[in-house]
């Protein structure tokens, strides 16, 4: 059997995110949990990738805290076959580099593969760099920023990655793993079905123990990076709005622009 | 002079030519070994480069200029850039890497950090050294920029992926002209560029301008689009989109702008027709400047807006073309 495994986060909506207007910090009471938005594509086309060649099992895994179940199960409503957590206090505080060896080690556990997806970035991160750490860790090649995909079977692909001046078509032999763009699907919604298997889906819980990581490659010790402060910026405010659409007022705007050396 | 002050830029070359993004490092780098004593070394791989442009890189601050030039560098292919780049890394020992956050650095950094167990902060907007320590303070946006994080890496390499835009670039530094060769390592790779697809069409250089002139719904129509492409073209700006107007199939994705499109941080940012909702405001509110025009005077791009202007597009920005004429 082939497989598909896709790696998802979830992420705080931020579209729902507000700032205390007092002491200008993030208000995260409250604030529902979604799949990362990219990811929604990643898990779309991993079902394509099922629809397409049959005989094949596909996973969603996400490493966070024991609600992160959620996510898993919404993604198992659309169609996916399995869900895994990666869950354990020993977890806590990684950054990338730690987290996509985590990540690597269970799909390592998982067993063989045939293509890895994750969405470009996440929402609240912003950093793209999990998912490239992964192949690395797994010694495979990543191709980011995939907008569409031309060929896709077991062992080849052609596919297009977007770049801000065109985009490239590339051809990859063996696995791989993708980040992928909106562009390339339109998400499925789940099905009557899907509902149904995502209640009684059973989702294995995976720790440190059970993916046998080196300890001093994960959580707060295993991680390169610290966090050394963490500020909102002072919001932006509307300036001056004024109404019309004759001469005069286009002026104005001209006006603003070469005060401020615009243009 | 330890190494561990040796900042190493990760150059890129649009085609033979050095992409701007490399120059601002360049300066940004020469900042920062004032307050480390350390020196800027930069790297710049590619095919056929333009040697010619290594004179800028002296004057924008650069100490040592690697270049590193073979036809298997024409195309980003992820697996000799990479085999290349950690080559050279290792030979040159810096302290800090630091590389555009462009397609390519984000692409490629990921991947280096792991190998060389570096802590790597992405997309950063400000960088600094750290007094006492000499650690690199690097600055960056997260969660749409609602919060801004500051991050360190104390123990190990250093490296950054850097906004482009950000950092001015300086002319005014005048460098011993130290530039030397880096032999090309050759081996197989199962990534194979067939093309590299560079038309006018596809050219959306969000990222890298200074300028955005974005359409929404209000445009109503993808013919209509002509009036943003036409006060563009007169401001030398890029055109983006909100995701209304892609959903419509009015433009193609790579020019929506907000959370599941490009964050974009211009100094001009101007919003025709789009109402401003949330996941549009966090992919442009970190531009200089906004302006915006909009039918709805409840519109919430005017809550971020610096210049708001309540009327119809329609009879605004033509005559603002006309205008800059």
């Amino acid at each position: 059997m082939k497989r598909v495994v896709v790696f998802i986060k979830q992420v705080p909506d931020t579209a729902e995110l507000k700032i205390d207007p007092v002491t200008n910090t993030m208000i995260r009471e409250g604030v529902p949990s979604i799949i990362n938005p990219f990811d929604m594509y990643a898990i779309e086309e991993a079902l394509k990738i099922k629809d397409k060649w049959g005989d094949t099992e596909t996973v969603v895994m996400t490493m966070g805290p024991p609600q992160a179940d959620a996510a898993l199960r919404e993604a198992i409503s659309m169609g996916i076959d399995k869900g895994i957590l990666l869950s354990d206090k020993k977890f806590a505080a990684s950054d990338t580099w730690a987290t996509s060896y985590i990540l690597s080690k269970a799909v390592e556990k998982l067993g063989d593969f045939d293509v890895l997806i994750a969405g470009k970035q996440a929402t609240d991160g912003d950093t793209a760099q999990v998912g490239p750490g992964v192949a690395t860790w797994l010694k495979i090649p990543s191709v980011t920023y995939v907008r569409k995909i031309d060929e896709l079977e077991p062992g080849h692909a052609k596919v297009e990655r977007m770049r801000s001046e065109g985009f490239d078509i590339i051809e990859v032999k063996g696995k791989f793993l993708m980040t992928v763009l909106k562009e390339l699907n339109e998400p499925r919604i789940p099905s009557f079905r899907g509902k149904m298997a995502a209640k009684k889906a059973e989702i294995p819980v995976w720790g440190a123990d059970d993916l046998n990581t080196d300890e001093a490659n994960i959580g707060f010790t295993g991680s390169p990076t610290r966090v050394v402060k963490a500020f909102t910026p002072p919001p932006k405010k509307g300036g001056i709005k004024v109404e019309g659409d004759d001469l005069e007022t286009v002026k104005g705007v001209f006006k603003f622009i070469k005060e401020n050396h615009l243009a | 002079m330890s190494t561990k002050n040796k900042i190493l830029i990760i150059g890129e070359c649009r085609e033979s030519s050095i992409h701007h993004v490399t120059f601002e490092l360049v300066s940004e780098g020469a900042e920062l070994s004032k307050k480390n004593n350390g020196e800027v070394v930069v790297l710049v791989p590619g095919y056929k480069i333009d040697t010619a442009q290594t004179e800028g890189l002296f004057k924008a601050g650069a100490d040592k200029v690697i270049l590193l030039d073979h036809e298997k560098l024409q195309q980003l292919n992820d697996v000799h850039y990479l085999r290349n780049i950690a080559a050279v890394i290792n030979e040159e020992e810096p302290g800090i890497v630091l590389a555009g956050a462009t397609p390519q650095g984000r692409s490629l950094m990921p991947k280096l950090a792991i190998t060389m167990k570096a802590g790597l902060t992405a997309d950063c907007t400000e960088l600094d050294i750290e007094e006492g320590t000499g650690l690199l303070l690097q600055t960056r946006p997260a969660f749409g920029g609602n919060l801004m994080a500051t991050i360190k890496t104390p123990k190990h390499l250093q490296m950054s992926t850097v906004r482009p835009k950000v950092f001015k670039v300086e002319t005014g530094y005048s460098k011993e002209k130290n530039i030397t060769k880096f032999t090309y390592i050759d081996g197989d790779s199962p990534l194979k560029i067939i093309e590299a697809v560079r038309s006018i069409e596809e050219m959306v250089n969000l990222a890298d301008s200074d300028i955005i002139v974005s359409g929404g719904r209000g445009l109503g129509d993808k013919a209509n689009f002509k009036v943003v492409f036409d006060l563009a073209a007169k401001l030398n700006a890029a055109v983006g989109a909100s995701r209304a107007a892609v959903d419509a199939g009015w433009i193609s994705y790579a020019h929506q702008v907000g959370q599941t499109g490009t964050t974009v941080m211009p100094k001009l940012y101007i919003a025709l027709g789009i109402s401003g909702a949330i996941q549009h405001q966090v992919g442009m509110k970190s531009a200089d400047y906004i302006i915006a025009v909009n039918k709805d005077s409840n519109a919430p791009i005017f809550n971020v807006a610096d210049y708001g202007i309540v009327g119809d597009l329609f009879e605004i920005a033509p005559k603002l073309t006309e205008l800059l004429g």
